[in-house]
């Protein structure tokens, strides 16, 4: 059955479509038919994390128009053939986005698709909350760090009430991805611990990404992390959270410090 | 938290503690009114129905608490004769 999974955070630049890449990438990976979805309509960029930016002729708008055919604007990915991507419209404002439009597409790409992921924009307006409508389950990606922790507590509260899983009395299932992690400044006490935002969060861990270059470099080339080095920090603790998603018990790791070279000349402060 | 805790510690404690007492308050008042701002308008409305005053002169402070917040409207209302009476409001919440 189609499971449609949405990728939030309230805060931008917390790594939403760095997240739904790699996830998209490691489930479609381990067999699953995905499609992820770029809701950032204005400011589209999972495309270009998965390599797919050259390769963009329609997307969500123009299907919602009417202008193209869904299957016409599904950019198939070209190492995994269980892999595709709606993009978001460049030229458009999120005002483009329906309700009846977004609705039309879901249930059209559920009867395709195994795991439908939406890659929500940063804010709490339009584009976020109609991301986050038709999700059964939702991933929020919260920093290590006071405004992320805020931005995440407001968007669960969204989460629990403006969704329609919510407004049927349901509950959408809500997974913490904490991102960019460092072992080494939660420590120190220099960053907040993994307990710390599990405790003022009060929602399920699905995983724990380090910070770590592997993230940017796989960016840099337009590969999902996951892919680009799967043997990565980042791109096991993708893989074992795409795992814990489809259900599987894997034990939660917590990241320890890693000092390298440099660190172990100059001491611990050098990082 | 004095500055040697701080050094010595992290500062994520503060952040966790700061953390808490922000959305403890945020969660509450999430679906409602601001109260405390509509009290304040209010407040202000009725007071204006019955004394002029200048609106320079009105200081409004929001304290929010873990318990209790405070919200203290100090309005100087001049009586025309020499210095002006201080007057003052404050409301827990």
């Amino acid at each position: 059955m189609a499971h449609v999974l949405v990728v939030t955070s309230g805060k931008g630049g917390v790594g939403k479509t760095t997240s739904t890449a790699a996830l998209g990438a490691a489930l479609a990976h381990d067999g699953e038919k995905v499609v992820v979805v770029d809701f950032d309509v204005g400011l589209r960029n999972l495309d270009l994390v998965l390599g797919a930016e050259r390769r963009v002729v329609f997307d969500l708008i123009s299907v919602i128009n009417g202008v193209a055919k869904l299957p016409q604007a599904l950019i198939r990915d070209k190492r995994l053939e269980n892999l595709f991507l709606l993009p978001a419209s460049q030229t458009r404002d999120k005002d483009a986005l329906t309700e009846e439009g977004v609705a039309s597409v879901i249930s059209e790409l559920r009867q395709k698709f195994d795991w439908i992921i939406c890659d929500s924009p940063a804010g709490i307006e339009r584009g976020a909350t109609l991301a986050m409508r038709h999700a059964d389950s939702a991933i929020i990606v919260t920093n290590p760090e006071v405004s992320s922790v805020r931005d995440s507590d407001r968007i669960i509260g969204l989460l629990d009430s403006k969704t329609l899983k919510a407004e049927r009395g349901e509950r959408v299932d809500k997974h913490l991805l904490i991102t960019r992690y460092h072992a080494g400044r939660a420590a120190r006490g220099e960053m907040l611990s993994i307990e710390d935002v599990l405790e003022i969060l009060l929602t399920p861990l699905l995983g724990i990404i380090p910070e770590s270059e592997e993230v940017l470099r796989a960016s840099n080339v337009g590969s999902p992390v996951t892919l680009n080095n799967a043997s990565s920090a980042p791109a096991r603790a993708y893989f074992d959270a795409a795992r814990r998603l489809k259900g599987a018990e894997i034990p939660m790791l917590i990241p320890i410090e890693s000092r390298g070279i440099f660190n172990k000349l100059f001491g611990r402060k050098a990082a | 938290m004095n500055l040697f805790n701080l050094l010595r510690r992290g500062s994520a404690p503060v952040a966790r503690e700061r953390l808490q007492i922000l959305l403890a308050h945020e969660r509450v008042t999430r679906d409602q009114p601001d109260l405390l701002g509509i009290l304040r308008e209010e407040i202000l409305a009725v007071i204006s129905r019955h004394v002029a005053f200048d609106a320079d002169k009105v200081q409004i402070k929001l304290d929010r608490g873990k318990s209790v917040s405070t919200l203290e409207v100090d309005i100087e209302i001049p009586n025309g004769f020499g210095a002006p009476i201080a007057f003052s409001l404050s409301a827990h919440a």
